[in-house]
């Protein structure tokens, strides 16, 4: 091809090459258009509105919690919440260090708390810091161009009583688990309740969210509104609870570790319901730091629990209630006299009654006498003679063994051990001399406080046992009725105000012109051969103290049970249910007196 | 002066497809802190004319003699830039003149053109492999330095004229073979050398929806707001990714993305036949020329404007990946507007000069 061009032109056609090259080119750049703006026209007019349309949600006010005389417990107040908006056209990611410590969080905190949302779509907002301070406010405006995602919207705030007054029954609210968010039940950033009221009542309380659709610019500026869905607030929750009892009995429970129960044993509505040590609900709500978290939950007092209805332990002699309607009801205990000789052999074994560690012994008791001095010669007697089986019948038929259904989440069932459960658990058939640790309360037996206070309701009351239950509204409160003759209430009654008079185990807990009885309890928090074994303190093995108590002895207006953990003995108890009783009576006659008052403040616990 | 010679339509295209331009800078920017840059946009353009009409009277035959020269300046400007030009944007490109910063490798362009033209119009048509290294060396001298620079972008569009100079200087096929597979070995060398935001680039291109917030972020928002404009687009001022600010630089390198998801598929089908038809004149131009060298002058140019504009529009409908090329005419910008006016007064040089004969 040693050709010289003449005409000292570029050949025709290598420069047709070049022009059909460019023809080709222009009509790919075509295709991409028609790809683009015919083929998937609608697939990218939907991106385009998901980049400029931003849903933003407006949290429904959660429903406030009132007392029974209409007293707010639980209020909300309007607070800030900082959040990111991940739909941006930001890098936020790198932002976060710089967030962090201009809203000063935890950089781990804060990166814990969007790895949450990792699954979730963009267009959910997650939130980083509720009840933001002023100056986070500030540093949010002054930061808006560097930090487009972060913003801030009001949410109203949960406000609860001060110093953790009725914060177990309560409880609080937080942000879902990851269980209820993958089941979508929940969106992310939701307040929904985590233990207490705040859980058990979480779907009327929390109503539904509305939502605001806004138009945004690629930095996240609110430049017009689409549509405006109001949200549903949530429903009030009125209470059975009455504020002055509850605060007498967290009062009188003061920094001691334990519960107090009370009910109306006519209805089974909750007049008082404490579990000490307890925690500060206001605190989580507003962001609670791990190390916190970490100090609740590691604390051997358990201040997270509600020990009235999740606490399950042995109840020593208040079990004295339960072989005593068993005697009664069978017949054999009404006329039955056993003369306490100190120790009762059982196939030769020896078994104690209390009183001789004082070096003395009960003598000659008859059913009554032995509940009121809680003799227990007299029920290893009536124990051993009924056997295990007509024990456990009146322990299932008086409610115990089983859940209260209190409206409460988490309520345990305590135990009642029966033959089938040793066969279940140990494989071992019933040796009878267990039934002996049964008949006074001790061995496997574990109860809940708010068994107990039902339990001594609904003898004194006949047999009947409503629900017990919080919400003043609830329905489905007849619970179960357990007919006792009324020989079996008349004796029990008399022996329960023996108790609280001279010669009773808790003659300290004695109401002047008040009909009252008890029973107390003082059960081990470990078997005596264990207790040898361990060498150095004791505290922590001391026996609880429990104290079920009346009034009046018969068809009772209250009923009331006391758990002092490590109390040694169940007459302490006593006087902290004789404190609540005595309040109660007061109660009723300022409340004949006067018309209930409504409060708007939040409701203060001094201390 | 012989106005009455002048390629008329062709000026008469190029001169629509700035207004247009224009039109769609004040549109993309309305609101934004760039909303008065249409009217700058306008001086270059008035800027630009002057230039096309000096620049028609100065002989080429002038030009392509006194092209050593010029190819010399040229590489001692740019190494000029690299050791004093100012750090703007990480990169060195701009030397302050006259107030206004002026691109020099945008004129260099020019002189690259001009360089490779006279020595693949004088070679004889079968080309020696002396003379395709030499047309390397000429052009890869100052892509390397534009590329110092760092500039990519423009370094790249330094690379069809030598292809295009070649292929028409009679390049053999096996020469061409050749060099396509040392340039395909060359790859892995290039994406070594390449800045991590360049490589960031390519993979957003290759894969948008991998990570939507960062690299792939642009070419994703370029697609959406061409694909919303659907048929008949959104009218005037009435695109949501350009107003919204989801397309970025709506005015600069994605205008095209503005102006489609402004007019739509019609639109911009109207506005790639105006580009086409400026580059088919400006190739009959190129046949028509006095010499093989001032054809290939021409044929430069189309080369230039063609790859800016296969790259541009191709890169925002996802084609190509983000490589910083504006759109010639159209983007907002000084530099590539008077380049393209000078060129298109060059190339009204040469076709009056067919009639001296």
């Amino acid at each position: 091809m040693d050709i010289v061009d003449r005409n000292d032109r570029i050949p025709n056609g290598r420069m047709a090459v070049v022009q059909y090259g460019i023809v080709l080119g222009f009509i790919v750049l075509g295709l991409g258009l028609w790809q683009l703006q015919i083929l998937q026209a609608r697939k990218y007019a939907a991106l385009a509105e998901q980049n400029r349309v931003r849903t933003e949600p407006i949290p429904a006010p959660r429903g406030k919690i009132y007392d029974v005389h209409g007293r707010l417990l639980v209020d909300n107040y309007p607070s800030f919440i900082a959040f990111l908006q991940r739909d941006g056209s930001h890098d936020w990611r790198a932002d976060l260090p710089l967030i962090a410590s201009g809203l000063q969080l935890a950089l781990p905190d804060l990166d814990a708390q969007v790895a949450k949302f990792r699954g979730s779509p963009a267009y959910q907002p997650i939130p980083i810091k509720s009840d933001i301070t002023e100056a986070d406010e500030e540093f949010i405006a002054a930061h808006r161009d560097q930090f487009p995602e972060l913003e801030s919207i009001m949410a109203s705030r949960r406000l609860y009583p001060k110093n953790g007054f009725a914060a177990s029954l309560i409880g609080y609210v937080g942000e879902p688990t990851a269980r209820q968010l993958d089941s979508g039940q929940y969106r992310p950033g939701a307040v929904v309740g985590k233990s207490g009221l705040e859980q058990y009542y979480n779907q009327q309380l929390m109503g539904v969210d509305g939502e605001r659709r806004v138009l945004v610019n690629s930095h996240g500026r609110v430049v017009g509104t689409l549509s405006d869905q109001a949200p549903v607030p949530g429903r009030d929750l009125h209470l059975t609870l009455d504020e002055n009892l509850q605060m007498t009995a967290e009062l009188a429970l003061g920094n001691r570790p334990g519960a107090v129960v009370a009910l109306d044993p006519r209805t089974g509505a909750v007049l008082a319901l404490v579990s000490h040590p307890t925690f500060d609900p206001n605190l989580i709500a507003q962001g609670l730091s791990s190390a916190q978290w970490q100090q609740w939950s590691n604390d051997p007092e358990h201040p997270l629990l509600d020990k009235a209805i999740q606490a399950q332990l042995a109840p020593g002699s208040v079990f004295k209630l339960v072989l005593s309607v068993a005697g009664l009801q069978e017949n054999i205990a009404e006329t039955k006299k056993v003369d306490c000789t100190g120790v009762f052999y059982y196939y030769g074994h020896p078994y104690r009654c209390w009183i001789t560690a004082r070096g003395e012994v009960h003598g000659v008791l008859d059913i009554s006498q032995a509940i009121t001095q809680s003799c227990d010669f007299y029920f290893y007697t009536l124990g051993t003679e009924m056997g295990i089986d007509t024990i456990d019948k009146y322990a299932f038929a008086l409610g115990l063994g089983k859940p209260t259904g209190i409206d409460l989440p988490g309520e345990n069932s305590g135990l009642i051990p029966t033959r089938q459960w040793k066969e279940a658990h140990y494989h071992q058939p019933w040796y009878k001399g267990e039934t002996v640790s049964v008949a006074i309360g001790q061995g496997p037996v574990t109860v809940t406080p708010i068994q107990l206070a039902r339990l001594a309701g609904g003898i004194a009351s006949g047999g009947h046992f409503p629900r017990p239950h919080v919400d003043a509204d609830a329905t489905n409160n007849a619970g179960f009725d357990f007919p006792l003759t009324a020989t079996t209430v008349t004796t029990i009654a008399a022996g329960m105000t023996g108790v609280v008079n001279a010669g009773g185990t808790a003659a300290s807990a004695h109401l002047q012109g008040v009909d009252f009885g008890g029973k107390t309890g003082t059960a081990q928090t470990i078997s005596n051969a264990k207790l040898r074994t361990i060498t150095g303190s004791h505290s922590q093995y001391v026996d609880n103290a429990w104290f079920v108590g009346v009034s009046p002895v018969v068809n009772p207006d209250i009923a009331i049970c006391v758990l002092f953990q490590r109390g040694a003995e169940g007459s302490f108890a006593g006087q902290i249910a004789a404190q609540v009783v005595k309040a109660f009576y007061r109660g009723q006659n300022v409340a004949t007196a006067t018309a209930p008052r409504a409060t708007g403040a939040g409701t203060a616990a001094g201390e | 002066m012989r106005f009455r010679d002048f390629d008329w339509l062709l000026i008469g295209v190029a001169l629509l497809i700035a207004v247009i331009g224009i039109a769609e800078i004040h549109s993309a920017t309305i609101g934004s802190k760039f909303a008065s840059v249409w009217v700058r946009q306008v001086y270059y353009l008035l800027a630009g004319v002057l230039l096309l009409v000096v620049m028609s009277q100065i002989d080429y035959k002038l030009i392509l003699e006194s092209s050593p020269w010029l190819y010399v300046i040229s590489v001692a400007g740019l190494i000029g830039v690299l050791v004093v030009g100012q750090a703007i944007f990480h990169s060195r490109r701009w030397i302050p003149v006259a107030g206004a910063h002026l691109q020099v490798s945008e004129f260099v362009k020019l002189v690259i053109i001009v360089v490779v033209a006279r020595f693949c119009g004088e070679a004889r048509l079968n080309l020696a492999w002396r003379d395709v290294l030499s047309v390397s060396a000429l052009v890869a001298v100052p892509a390397g330095l534009v590329l110092l620079e760092p500039d990519l972008g423009t370094a790249l569009t330094y690379i069809p004229v030598a292809v295009v100079g070649l292929w028409l200087g009679g390049l053999r096929w096996r020469q061409l073979g050749w060099l396509t597979l040392a340039a395909a070995l060359m790859l892995p060398v290039a994406w070594h050398g390449l800045h991590p935001y360049q490589k960031a680039r390519l993979e957003g291109f290759m894969q948008p929806q991998s990570d939507p917030l960062g690299s792939g972020y642009q070419v994703l928002q370029s697609k959406i707001a061409v694909g919303a404009g659907g048929v008949w687009g959104q009218g005037m001022a009435q695109g949501s990714q350009t107003r919204g600010e989801f397309l970025p630089v709506p005015h600069t390198d994605f205008i095209f993305a503005a102006f489609s998801e402004e007019y739509g598929f019609v639109g911009a089908l109207v506005l790639l036949g105006l580009y086409l038809l400026l580059l088919m004149r400006l190739i009959q131009n190129a046949q028509l020329a006095p010499d093989r060298s001032a054809g290939m002058v021409v044929m430069g140019v189309v080369a230039v404007l063609a790859f800016h504009v296969l790259v541009n529009v191709g890169m925002v409908v996802g084609l190509m990946p983000v490589a910083g090329i504006p759109l010639p005419l159209m983007s907002s910008g000084g530099s590539s507007l008077l380049f393209t006016f000078a060129a298109l007064g060059l190339v009204m040089n040469i076709r009056m000069a067919r009639f001296v004969n």
